[in-house]
């Protein structure tokens, strides 16, 4: 179970996040929208210990994880599975060492078993016969999924995935949907995904929750946020940049 | 692009020695618990020592042919040929052997620690690293600051016995110096002292070479021109601390072994 309480967090006297609250269950599936440097990003990596805040709380599993030191905090982290924005493959390795990389230094393992999983792990993210390749031969699509490979081999109880959809294609976008609903259901894991892009939230998250100027807006069911009458989030879903035009779209 | 005034210039500079000494606290914690792959190591002294071999030899060489040169032109004068290579002994095994490896070292190894460690900071892959459960100082920076430990005594060993051999060479073969004079005479004066001076000034620049390279990696800002800077900086200050620090050791090295 995930908690946020109060949380604070400015760069450089800039507020990103101000009295930011919410609750997340185990197992349960979270879309986080909002515009471009609303503070998604910035909000996921507090959930990881990746930042630490000016002020408030992050409990994982009832444990507050802010102030915790950097050792501390890798105990915590174990339960956590990331895929990033870019992918973040570590770029002097293959494919398979990428993926293999948390059961390496975790797990003690066969080179057997690890090729195994690694293999196994590449299946489920359809990207098998890779092992060898190096992430520079990956494309972007590609790269996303050796990241979910990476992050879902020791099986984390919590995945979390920073704009998995950016930069790609309408069609990649929907397979990477596709494969986050199918490690979602396979391997029953907290999902949190940070998106801009609203098939996304709508077809990953059970619960969506909408971050503008620093606070937590609006926060429902898909169907309940799709079909919201708040200006904000209206003109969000429709993505009017000037929302006293609304004909623009609406014809 | 803001210019800095001078309390702020002295405030940052002070903060960057904090976060040095603050990465050296984690590298000691983090080896006395010895949280490093050998396989790391392994590739890393590779990466270090055998890589830096060429820039090294030619280094080394060209330094005791030219201080064997020099050296021969002043004792020329006084009939003191044969002690030339006791004067290259001497300094290329207590001063010029550790510095100019060093200083080699420092631009092609420290540079490319910066470089490496931050377009991985830039690319998330630190990120990532720290989000798979790893302290990005036992994975990246404690293997690389052994291996430039270890390295960097072995290359100034290196440095030295081919500056000594080459000065040799050309005091034999262009200069007529009478070689069993000129041999003779530099190991009547060169003492194992001056050696273990250099070896260990040799593995304290080693340390700095990579701490100063990791920590401006780890904290290098965003963007190509962030990693550039920081391998700039890192081969610069890295340079900078090896000079200061040379005069340091030799003034300390110098009272403890009583040669002052």
């Amino acid at each position: 179970m995930i908690e946020v309480r109060n949380l604070c967090r400015s760069f450089a006297g800039r507020p990103v996040l101000d009295d930011v609250s919410f609750r997340i269950e185990n197992g349960e599936s979270v879309a986080i929208i909002g515009r471009s440097g609303s503070g998604k990003s910035v909000l996921l990596k507090h959930l990881i210990g990746l930042l630490q805040p000016d002020r408030g709380a992050v409990l994982i599993d009832g444990e507050n994880i802010v102030g915790m030191n950097e050792r501390q905090l890798l105990r915590v982290r174990r339960k956590f599975g990331m895929v990033f924005q870019g992918a973040a493959l570590f770029d002097s390795m293959t494919v398979a060492e990428n993926v293999a990389f948390g059961l390496r230094r975790y797990e003690h393992l066969s080179e057997e078993q690890i090729a195994s999983r690694v293999a196994g792990a590449l299946e489920v993210v359809d990207l098998a016969g890779t092992e060898e390749k190096s992430p520079a031969e990956l494309s972007g699509g590609m790269r996303k999924r050796a990241g979910l490979a990476r992050a879902i081999i020791y099986e984390p109880q919590i995945v979390l995935y920073d704009e998995p959809t950016t930069g790609l294609d309408p069609i990649v976008s929907d397979s990477i949907d596709q494969l986050m609903v199918r490690v979602r259901d396979r391997f029953r894991v907290t999902t949190v995904v940070v998106t801009h892009d609203m098939r996304t939230a709508r077809r990953v998250g059970q619960r969506i929750l909408m971050l503008h100027e620093c606070r937590v807006h609006a926060t429902g069911t898909p169907d309940e946020i799709f079909a919201s009458r708040d200006p904000v989030v209206r003109q969000f879903i429709d993505g009017v940049a000037d929302a006293k035009k609304p004909e623009l779209i609406h014809g | 692009m803001f210019r800095l005034s001078p309390n702020q210039r002295v405030l940052a500079a002070l903060a960057e020695l904090g976060g040095i000494a603050l990465l050296a606290r984690d590298v000691l914690a983090s080896l006395l618990k010895w949280r490093v792959a050998g396989r790391d190591l392994l590739y890393q002294i590779f990466f270090i020592g055998i890589k830096s071999q060429t820039v090294v030899l030619i280094t080394g060489a060209f330094t005791g042919m030219v201080l064997g040169t020099q050296t021969y032109f002043q004792f020329h004068k006084v009939k003191m040929d044969t002690a030339t290579l006791a004067v290259v002994g001497v300094s290329m095994c207590s001063e010029l052997g550790p510095v100019l490896t060093a200083l080699m070292v420092s631009g092609r190894v420290g540079a490319a620690i910066a470089a490496e460690l931050g377009t991985m900071r830039v690319t998330e892959q630190i990120d990532a690293l720290r989000a798979l459960a790893t302290h990005p100082v036992d994975y990246l920076v404690l293997p690389r600051i052994i291996a430039a430990h270890i390295a960097l005594p072995v290359l100034t060993l290196e440095s030295v016995m081919i500056g000594i051999l080459a000065s040799y060479f050309v005091g034999v073969n262009v200069l007529d110096i009478e070689p069993t004079y000129l041999w003779v005479n530099m190991l009547k004066y060169t003492h194992q002292v001056d050696l273990l001076i250099g070896l260990v000034k040799a593995f304290i620049y080693g340390g700095i070479i990579g701490l100063i390279g990791c920590y401006k990696g780890l904290t290098c800002g965003l963007g190509a021109e962030g990693v550039g800077r920081a391998t700039t900086e890192a081969a610069v200050y890295g340079s900078i601390t090896i000079l200061i620090a040379n005069f340091f050791l030799t003034l300390v090295m110098g009272k403890l072994v009583g040669l002052l």
